[in-house]
């Protein structure tokens, strides 16, 4: 790909009808929402054939798709009844485990949270499958195995058999001796260089181990990274090369060999020499998804960097920045805590990074450091509230973003279980917002009455309809029920979003 | 149990054990394989053993690691090399496994295997092996197959050997990182096998392909391929076809490829020749020594010396001593350190004017490096610095060096000076020492932190090994002595532990008159821990004095101790007696 130009495409892509797969943990009416069942982190694999979540209990539940592999599965019996022709990605619980536990830090007096920050999927290897899971201080890498039930059976020794019911097979004979060893000789006492008689020992047998049809989901720990991290963990990233993984916290970032737990490199330290001088913090970091020497990491005053390892070993310096120009009449007290990003993700093929702030998603060429390439409005209609929403505290909320794996749209959540997707191909007017519901499109703003145009110096221009505070049933929005997790299958246009303690999907 | 012969049932229980769901049992009854081989005898272990461990592979990494090492020694229990092919199915299943210990070790095991057995069976089965798992669908079982083309190619016949070649080339290019890795680590080992012709022809190619990947962690590993390929190229190949490589990766974007590359320099060096060293590598070191990373700066520094062996002392003078001059006060302490640790074996290599005129000043400068690991590793280098520059210029400037280490506040720092102490003293002599030193070791007794004193009093010990009994009567002894009225009982139960050092270096003549009376009199201490190290001392002073001294002084006062009030005291007073009751039985 060359330059600065956003991709092209004849013509911009048919906005996606988005329709109700599936839900998992569906809340019935009036059901009170545990906090441990909060959804805290989803994933899905590089295959797309996997999905996993983690909660604020500590626990990580698979997904594995069955459409595929599979057919004839009650649930897509079920469900797929109304459209039997097109087929989507149908996902089915397939285990889940504890993979952290609350802890406490007596050094610090500290509590630590069980509670899944991100989940990240490694290389798969011989059919099992492999994640790294952290909360605010410790990673943890898990292989998920299938394994066949076994039965042993037919022991040498077996009170049950040997009760002199004529089994040969557990009947052993005295020893004969060929070449005049001595069979008497007490074996009580087994020694490396103690000789055997030189028949062999006929009744001796191997136990028996029987497989059955049955097979049982095993996730073991097979390591942890831990005592790394004097701030809470916000990402881990994998690094292409298959052997290195990154993690943040907010002052620092810390490269790790995923055979090695007990040392990591620090690559990466804000820190400043006095506390009081910090005004900015790590907010999310990501490896580039090809390239094993890039990786960018974003701050909470809105700015991306994007680093070279192969520069030097501490990497201070950032080969680039990317920084959002907000209009300088604009600025009020909430402009820099507005500014802060939440999260940023890599497209697959490395070149863009979508970024996701308090207000809006930002599309960034990382060969084009002046500015975003696309801007998508997503908060715009609650910039008069800001006053309020600094009050709760939900000027601080974390929202997630994701882009499709072709590259062409982008989605991120919003208050009152609604999410947002975009068309980010140039010329795409696609602005659609979707409530995690079983009927999506129920609260879909009207369409754009004016058409975009995305031209390379209309890249600052702010796009997307605003979502009206009140909604067309007149309900207003809803800070408790906030989407902040959801993520795009990597292959197809297919959405996993957390509502609370549920898990919706959708398709297009 | 009643049907099991009794010398059987250790055996039993082992082969059950196999299958227990208690690791630590399966994990012994695996370290016991052999055990259980020589029960079957070797034909059952063929038939049998074996192939009931080739279906134990879902098993926990430390027995499938136990298991993997185990079977590497097992010839002599399947009846010797003509039967050893039957170990491989197991061994290849380890092969696979996604834990990398264990897949090492699994291979590790198979190339032990691999080297005794005969011709015909290594083409039959060790090479079909090999190639399964070349082309296995897991990249685990690829990475495995790198490491065993060294052991299947010299054996394998002239079409075969193309097809090894060829895979090999293959897995060179593999989609997945991690076999290129392994690729690239053991292309030394498999090109020492290949024929020259191929070797210019096919490894070469594979090995320019390596040296381009985008990923840095294989570029990393083919520079210690350079190294290995360079040895077995003739020289003009070697310069033609290595050398621009080695010096390509010298300016490689990545500071880790530059950083191998100064790591290996000097096996590089080695490898392309003195002549080539001389006119190419020297810029290429020298640009190393100036890299802007202070990571690769602190590996180019550590080969200081070595890679000026190379040279003949014009070039070092001319390009490699600036740059020396450069580190020396380069910003990173880490990089004076590794400087300071290396710098006074140039000495030689530049002769003595040269020494005296321009590497002096520059260990001078490090001698007073604010940071104290490079002021030690100067001085831990003290016999070469004397070599140099001789002990008068030595004494003015190390002196005060030593005493700021002596004092420095980190008690790690003050650790490391006095195990140098005693190097120092044999090397400056006494009367250097007399002035100078001999107050710091006294000094040290009375330091706050135990490991200080402790050091301390060791350092005493063999400072009077160094000097002789009437050195340490006349500048040790006294003064130690008198630090046991000091009012702090733990200053005082070091020179308790400094007496019971230093006794049996002065021999049973001063320990009895000037060292045990001190001793004596510490039994009529106020504080029990000071009495009972009394009691523990006396016990140690036993063997060295007359047996007409104990039964005179030292069992009296044990006696006396054996009765006091504390517990610890009558413990430690009663068990001295015992001791000297034996040796007094014994002789």
């Amino acid at each position: 790909m060359n330059g600065g130009e956003v991709k092209e495409v004849e013509a911009p892509a048919e906005p996606l009808e988005w329709r109700f797969s599936q839900v998992f943990g569906e809340r019935t009416a009036g059901e009170e929402v545990q906090e441990v069942d909060i959804i805290s982190a989803i994933e899905f694999d590089k295959t797309g054939d996997h999905l996993a979540t983690g909660d604020r209990g500590g626990r990580v539940v698979l997904f594995e798709r069955t459409d595929k592999r599979d057919h004839g599965g009650y649930r897509r019996d079920l469900e797929m009844m109304d459209h039997p022709v097109r087929t989507h990605p149908e996902f089915r619980y397939k285990t889940e485990f504890q993979s952290h536990e609350p802890e406490f830090d007596y050094l610090k007096s500290l509590e630590i949270e069980e509670k899944i920050n991100k989940i990240r999927w490694c290389q798969t290897a011989n059919n099992a499958l492999f994640l790294l899971s952290t909360n605010d201080k410790t990673i943890k890498f898990w292989k998920i195995q299938e394994k066949k039930v076994k039965k042993i059976c037919d022991m040498n020794i077996d009170p049950s058999k040997a009760t002199g019911n004529g089994n040969p097979a557990c009947s052993i004979v005295k020893p004969y001796v060929t070449n005049g060893g001595c069979a008497d000789r007490s074996y009580g006492y087994l020694s490396k260089d103690f000789s055997f008689p030189a028949g062999s020992f006929a009744a001796l047998h191997f136990p028996t181990v029987v497989h059955s049809n049955e097979t049982s989901l095993s996730a073991r720990c097979r390591r942890i990274y831990a005592h790394a991290h004097d701030y809470h963990i916000n990402s881990i990233s994998n690094n292409s090369d298959g052997e290195t993984f990154i993690s943040a916290d907010d002052l620092r970032i810390n490269l790790w060999n995923l055979e090695i737990s007990n040392q990591s490199f620090n690559i990466v330290d804000v820190k400043p020499t006095n506390m009081e001088d910090l005004t900015e913090v790590i907010t999310s970091a990501e490896f580039h998804p090809t390239h094993c020497n890039m990786l960018a990491y974003s701050s909470s005053k809105g700015s991306i960097r994007l680093i070279d390892l192969r520069q030097s070993a501490l990497c201070d310096s950032h080969a680039k920045l990317f920084e959002g120009m907000e209009a300088p009449n604009s600025k009020s007290f909430f402009t820099e805590i507005i500014a802060s990003i939440s999260d940023i993700k890599f497209g697959k093929d490395g070149r863009y990074i979508l970024s996701r702030d308090y207000m809006n998603l930002k599309l960034w060429d990382i060969n084009m450091d002046s500015g975003p390439v696309a801007t998508f409005q997503v908060h715009e209609y609650l910039r008069p509230k800001l006053c309020d929403l600094y009050e709760n505290d939900s000027i601080f909320d974390k929202f997630e973003c994701c882009l499709s794996g072709d590259g062409t749209r982008v989605a991120t959540g919003s208050y009152s279980n609604l999410f947002r997707v975009f068309g980010c191909t140039a010329g795409s007017t696609e602005a659609t917002t979707l409530e995690a519901s079983k009927n999506p499109m129920r609260r879909q703003a009207p369409a754009p009455s004016r058409p975009r145009s995305l031209s390379t110096f209309a890249r600052v221009g702010r796009r997307g309809p605003e979502s009206p505070a009140v909604d067309a049933n007149g309900n207003a929005f809803d800070l408790s029920t906030k989407l902040l997790h959801l993520a795009w299958h990597p292959t197809e246009n297919s959405l996993a979003c957390a509502a609370a303690n549920s898990l919706y999907m959708y398709f297009a | 149990m009643a049907m099991i012969d009794e010398p059987l049932y250790p055996i039993a229980v082992l082969i059950d054990e196999l299958k227990n769901e208690d690791i630590q049992l399966r994990l012994n009854s695996i370290r016991r394989l052999s055990t259980i081989a020589r029960a079957l005898g070797e034909e059952r272990t063929r038939k049998e053993l074996i192939p009931f461990l080739s279906e134990n592979n879902d098993d926990d990494d430390e027995v499938l690691l136990a298991m993997a090492e185990e079977l590497g020694v097992f010839i002599p229990y399947v009846g010797g090399v003509e039967h050893a092919n039957v170990l491989l199915p197991p061994l290849e299943t380890l092969c696979t496994v996604e834990e990398t210990c264990v897949r090492d070790k699994a291979v590790e095991s198979l190339c032990r295997i691999g080297a005794q057995m005969r011709e015909p069976d290594l083409v039959e089965s060790f090479i079909p092996l090999v190639k399964r798992l070349a082309a296995g669908e897991w990249f685990t079982a690829r990475v495995s197959s790198c490491g065993l083309f060294h052991i299947a190619y010299p054996s394998a016949p002239e079409t075969l050997k193309t097809e090894l070649r060829a895979i090999y080339s293959q897995l060179c290019q593999d989609d997945m990182p991690m076999v290129r890795r392994s690729a690239a680590s053991n292309l030394g080992k498999f090109a020492a096998t290949v024929e020259a012709a191929h070797l210019k022809a096919d490894i070469m190619s594979i090995f320019e392909d390596l040296t381009q990947d985008d990923q840095d962690s294989v570029r990393l590993l083919a520079v210690e391929g350079c190294a290995a390929l360079g040895k077995l190229l003739e020289p003009q190949d070697c310069v033609a076809h290595i050398l621009p490589v080695i010096v390509n990766f010298s300016q490689d974007k990545s500071w880790r490829v530059r950083y191998m590359v100064a790591n290996q320099l000097y096996e590089l060096c080695e490898a392309v020749g003195p002549e080539p060293t001389r006119s190419d590598l020297v810029p290429a070191y020298v640009r190393l020594l100036r890299d802007n990373e202070a990571e690769v700066r602190i590996a180019a520094a550590g080969k200081v010396t070595k890679f000026c062996r190379i040279l003949n002392p014009e070039l070092a003078i001319q390009h490699i001593l600036p740059c020396v001059k450069e580190l020396s006060s380069d910003s990173s302490q880490h990089v004076r350190s590794a400087l300071a640790s290396v710098i006074m074996g140039m000495a030689p290599v530049l002769g003595k004017d040269a020494t005296i005129d321009q590497l002096l000043p520059i260990f001078l400068s490090l001698l007073k490096d604010e940071f104290p690991d490079v002021r030690l590793n100067i001085i831990s280098k003290l016999d070469q610095v004397n070599q140099v520059i001789g002990i008068d210029l030595l004494s003015q400037s190390l002196l005060p060096a030593i005493v700021e280490l002596a004092e420095d506040r980190h008690w790690r720092v003050r650790l490391a000076i006095i195990e140098y102490i005693p190097l120092l003293a044999s090397q400056l002599g006494v009367g250097f020492f007399d002035d100078k030193l001999g107050a710091l070791c006294m000094q040290w007794l009375k330091d706050k932190v135990y490991s200080i004193r402790d050091a301390a009093a060791n350092n005493v010990k063999r400072l009077a090994e160094e000097f002789g009994p009437d050195w340490a009567m006349q500048h040790i002894i006294p003064q130690v002595l008198d630090m046991i009225n000091n009012p702090h009982y733990l200053y005082r139960m070091t020179i308790l532990h400094a007496i019971s050092l230093l006794a049996p270096v002065m021999g049973p003549e001063i320990t009895c008159s000037k060292l045990l009376p001190v001793v004596i009199n510490a039994a009529k201490d106020r504080v029990p821990n000071i009495k009972f190290n009394v009691a523990k001392v006396l016990q140690s002073l036993t063997p060295i004095v007359d047996q007409s001294v104990v039964d005179k002084t030292i069992r009296p006062c044990l006696v006396e101790l054996s009765e006091d009030p504390d517990v610890d005291v009558r413990f430690f007073a009663s068990q001295a007696l015992q001791a000297s009751d034996q040796i007094m039985m014994s002789s």
